[in-house]
């Protein structure tokens, strides 16, 4: 059997370099195509009718002065007469029309009767949630009224991090065809590979007639894994339109309000702590939303979760919004939120720096080591023993300085992954995978992987991706498609770099294929480099082209790629204490992710992640009106996000050693998302000398904190 | 948005005639940065639109007789920026432009669209109305008033004037010209401003016949000035509390002040008791403060917008001491 381990750190040309992403000069020149810059022949355009109501019944529906509006080809009712709707933004029906304007006035032209129904729609005051609140049971550890006796320091807080919602670059949606038996989607969307079987179940036809494409996508952040009813009604316009492709996407205001959600969370914790500071106890009520369904119950206490004594319970909350969906790192940037925020202040409560405590405690954590050794390094890097003064110790003048910690765990082992790597006579590789690239640099790493293996310069490999005729490939979530693909790459290069060898062998005295390496273009004998060929030599005496299929098998990985980083971040931030306005001044990120394939990308991933921490921290959160149940925010203008000028200093420690390397490659889309919340936070709460309960840490809340009117709200 | 008709006049005379006599037959089109949205929300949807970029009677930025300026009202924010003499002689109106950081806006957006832009209301921009009722009620005094009015507001606008440079000419005392079929009439930029009582009312002193065609900065010499503006974030956002203010001082002391806020009420709001408050005095952190909370000392903030108060108070200390230089 073959052996695939990675190369020794020593060995490799290709992997562990920084590499520019291979499509990056494609984007920034604006010559990469997106589902959304697909315009086939004949194209129509698509338009929907939403839910005005958080919570309404439809009456009746009259679509009729909508099908004789000029342009319009196809009209389709999604939710019909007596219908409940429990959320604004509902779609509730579609058309297809010449243009796009000719489908927007359409559009405005179908006729609904509602009756409108009571709502709730906001979520920080579990008072007002009556029966929605559906309590999800208490479970307690050890003995947490003893441990509550006996500690020495004990410190309650209220924390609270608000729902946000997806907003990627590229809304959701896809360009359609429907003709015949066969479906083309250009999409835009984290599974290329199960998409078709997706779409298909949902109208009804067999996978096979469904062809997907999508060269790149333009951000999905977990929000874009299924086909969605926007593919299943376009498809059936493009259909009822007599086979003609129809453009749809969903509104910026649209997209807000239902392409999913990052569930709320909010918590009164108490913590307990012995003479020393080790934590004794967490107690926590917490309750969160989704939207109708109900909100998860965050994994607290986070990453300390060998705390003796437990007491938690749980309440979802069913609200009138659109319904979540997985966010970056599902349920665990709120959950560092809620437990560092919490162990921050039981340090300000023993009067301790929140470093001691932190490093005091990591061995309630599954992996102290790494967060001791990692906190230790941020420190260094922030420079926290000569800025770090106590909670609201460190003025000048209006302007408060403050230093905080959040910590991350994340799984993020590699995903069922296939790839075909073919070796043709005139030395060309191909290397097809129906995996998609995010952004994230996939299509850079799977072609360093192949470089690599082969002993090739990287513009010698042809990458194929983004298409669901190539070998299926797990869908991009969870942190898995760096270990899944560039597995997958491994062992199908090196399996028809083995073909070609045994093919060689009696070109070269006989040479076992198992003593033949591919280096610098050339297959030599190991140990003798003078003895082989050029690579092109080489392939010239194949017949033929050959391949080999890899696959990486998740419950047998062969050492190739695993699971479970560790991260920590630190956050330095100033605070005009006479407007509230924070401002990030730096924001320091170490963090384990096993082999890292490409430095340049991985620091990529990060520096992203802790863009996503800045808006969440300080500026986004959906805002809905309870009178009108209306989401006021549906839009980029008070929907705010961070901008170039607002990030601050970011400085990323990636950890490369050999003990980290040996581990194989690790995901990382997830892991650095996690904790930068909590460190802005804390930095927020040791900066102005008290605790703001909610983020994002708008002016209004932190003067409303520092005024002593701190509250979830 | 809704279909419209088309007008790309070449001169004011053609521009005014294209005009009608209702809100919803006309609308001026200059940068387009309100306009556009407005209609593709279907917040307004007028019969016509008119397009002034065309017109050069509303460009340029010249010195007048009496040693002022005049500011063609379709100057783009990027040319107020770029005139060096300007920023010098009211540099509160240039640090007003600066706090428009969206070089998109700078480059489409002008000044006269900066005044008479809508509120950004996100009541008014969802559907609601310019007062933002419902059954009667204002759903901004029970809702979501967070960015709100914490001044001015006795009547039924809760809204904020959106506009960044209607402070600094309130300060400033710069009057602006209006024309219309029957002639040119000129109003103080203060009273430009109003404050409407019902949806159907408009946020300035303009009859859907009418043009905005300039802004009349009178003599600068003697006057210190500055804006000061409150903003979440250092990219493109709209400010939380603004302060503009204008002085002239003798022997160290102010003999002469003019203050306005922005985004605390329905228009720019003079702030008389600040001006009182800083008169005959020497500019300190004491006394600007003092003004500041003068400043603000009739403000009925609302259930959420408590903070904006403290905001406008350090704005117009901060603006006094800048000015103060």
């Amino acid at each position: 059997m073959a052996e695939y381990n990675w190369p020794a750190m020593a060995e490799r040309s290709w992997i562990g370099k920084r590499i520019s992403r291979l499509d990056g000069p494609q984007k920034s020149g604006g010559r990469a195509k997106y589902g959304s810059d697909m315009n086939p022949a004949e194209l129509l355009h698509g338009a929907i009718l939403v839910s005005p109501y958080a919570h309404a019944k439809i009456n009746s529906i009259d679509t009729s002065a909508a099908k004789a509006s000029p342009g319009v080809t196809a009209v389709i009712t999604i939710e019909g007469a007596g219908k409940e709707i429990q959320w604004e933004g509902t779609i509730i029906a579609a058309v297809a029309a010449e243009t796009e304007v000719q489908a927007r006035d359409a559009v405005r032209k179908i006729k609904v009767d509602w009756q409108v129904l009571p709502h709730l729609v906001q979520d920080d005051d579990l008072s007002k949630a009556g029966s929605r609140a559906k309590p999800a049971g208490e479970k307690i550890q050890g003995d947490p009224d003893a441990a509550k006796a006996a500690a020495a320091f004990r410190v309650s807080g209220e924390y609270g991090i608000p729902v946000l919602t997806h907003c990627c670059l590229e809304p959701h949606g896809q360009v359609i065809q429907w003709k015949g038996d066969e479906i083309v989607s250009w999409c835009s969307t984290q599974s290329v590979s199960n998409y078709a079987g997706d779409l298909g179940g949902q109208i009804e036809v067999p996978a096979t007639a469904i062809k997907v494409h999508q060269d790149h996508i333009g951000g999905g952040f977990g929000s874009k894994f299924q086909s969605d009813q926007w593919g299943a009604f376009c498809a059936q316009l493009s259909k009822q339109s007599g086979g003609r492709p129809v453009k749809f996407f969903l509104d910026r205001n649209v997209e807000l309000m239902i392409a999913g959600n990052r569930p709320s969370h909010y918590a009164k914790i108490t913590l307990g702590a012995d003479k020393e500071g080790k934590i004794t106890l967490w107690e926590s009520d917490s309750w969160s939303t989704g939207g109708f369904t109900g909100g998860n119950i965050p994994p607290i206490p986070y990453v300390f979760t060998k705390i003796a004594n437990q007491r938690l319970s749980h309440n979802a909350v069913s609200t009138n919004n659109g319904p979540q969906r997985a966010w970056r790192a599902p349920n665990h940037p709120q959950a560092s939120y809620l437990t560092c925020a919490a162990i921050d202040d039981l340090a300000a409560k023993m009067g301790k720096d929140p470093m001691e405590v932190f490093l005091a405690n990591f061995d309630l954590t599954a992996r102290g080591d790494a967060y001791t050794r990692q906190l230790k390094k941020a420190a260094k890097l922030i420079d926290w023993e000569a800025n770090w003064k106590g909670r609201g110790k460190n003025r000048q003048g209006h302007i408060a300085h403050g230093l905080g910690i959040g910590v991350a765990t994340w799984g993020g082992a590699g995903h069922d992954s296939r790839a075909t790597a073919r070796i043709h006579p005139d030395g060309t590789v191909e290397l097809e995978c129906g995996t998609q690239d995010l952004g994230t640099g996939t299509r850079t790493i799977m072609v360093q992987v192949a470089a690599d293996t082969l002993g090739l310069p990287m513009d010698a490999i042809r990458l194929k991706i983004g298409q669901n005729a190539y070998p299926p490939s797990g869908a991009s979530g969870g942190s898995t498609t760096a270990g899944g693909v560039s597995s997958s790459t491994r062992i199908a290069t090196t399996d028809a770099l083995n073909l070609l060898f045994e093919q060689l062998s009696s070109s070269l005295d006989n040479t076992p294929a198992a003593n033949l390496e591919a280096k610098n273009g050339r297959i030599q004998v190991k140990g003798n480099p003078s003895k082989g060929m050029t690579w092109r030599e080489a392939c010239r005496k194949l017949a033929s082209p050959i391949e080999a299929l890899g696959h990486n098998n998740p419950r047998n990985p062969r050492g190739l790629n695993t699971g479970g980083a560790a991260g920590v971040q630190v956050a330095k931030v100033s605070v005009d204490t006479e407007t509230g306005v924070v401002t990030l001044d730096k924001i320091v990120a170490v963090q384990d992710c096993g082999l890292i394939l490409n430095p340049k990308t991985a620091e990529s991933q990060v520096y992203g992640a802790m863009i996503m921490s800045v808006c969440g921290a300080l500026y986004e959160e959906r805002i809905v009106d309870e009178l009108s149940g209306r989401m006021l925010n549906a839009d980029m203008e008070f929907y705010k996000l961070a901008g170039a000028p607002d990030i601050g200093e970011m400085v990323v420690e990636m950890e490369i050693d050999p003990e980290n390397d040996a581990r194989g490659v690790i995901g990382l889309g997830e892991p650095p998302v996690i904790s930068g919340i909590a460190a802005i936070g804390n930095a927020v709460a040791n900066a102005i000398g008290v605790r703001v309960p909610m983020v994002p840490l708008t002016p209004r809340r932190v003067l409303d904190a520092m005024n002593g009117n701190g509250r979830i709200s | 948005m809704e279909a419209f008709a088309y007008a790309n006049p070449a001169s004011l005379k053609e521009a005014i005639a294209s005009l009608g006599t209702n809100w919803e037959d006309a609308a001026i089109l200059a940068g387009g940065t309100d306009l556009i949205t407005l209609m593709k929300q279907y917040v307004y949807s007028p019969k016509k639109v008119v397009n002034i970029k065309g017109v050069k009677e509303l460009k340029g930025i010249e010195r007048t007789g009496d040693g002022g300026f005049r500011i063609g009202a379709a100057v783009t924010i990027d040319e107020l920026l770029k005139n060096r003499i300007l920023g010098e002689e009211f540099p509160a109106l240039q640090m007003a432009a600066k706090g428009i950081t969206s070089p998109q806006m700078r480059h489409m957006g002008t000044v006269g669209g900066d005044l008479c832009q809508r509120p950004r209301c996100w009541y008014f921009r969802n559907g609601f109305g310019l007062l933002a009722l419902k059954d009667g009620k204002s759903l901004v005094a029970e809702g979501e008033n967070q960015y709100h009015a914490i001044l001015g507001h006795n009547g039924k606008a809760y809204f904020v004037s959106a506009s960044s440079f209607g402070p600094a000419l309130v300060a400033c005392g710069a009057k602006v010209k209006i024309s219309s079929a029957s002639g040119v009439r000129e109003v103080n930029a203060e009273d430009f401003f109003r404050v409407p009582t019902s949806d159907a009312e408009r946020e300035v002193d303009l009859k859907p016949n009418e043009i905005l065609t300039e802004i009349v900065l009178p003599v600068s010499r003697g006057t210190k000035s500055s804006t000061y503006e409150v903003r979440q974030r250092e990219v493109f956002d709209w400010p939380l509390a603004t302060a503009s203010v204008m002085l002239r001082m003798s022997g160290g002391k102010v003999s002469e002040a003019r203050i306005a806020l922005g985004h605390v009420a329905p228009k720019p709001w003079r702030a008389t008791a600040a001006e009182q408050a800083i008169k005959g005095q020497t500019i300190n952190e004491e006394t600007a403060g003092k003004a500041g909370e003068a400043a603000v000392a009739g403000a009925q903030p609302l259930s959420q917008n408590g903070y904006k108060v403290q905001l406008a108070k350090t704005a117009v200390k901060r603006a006094l001491l800048a000015a103060k230089g």
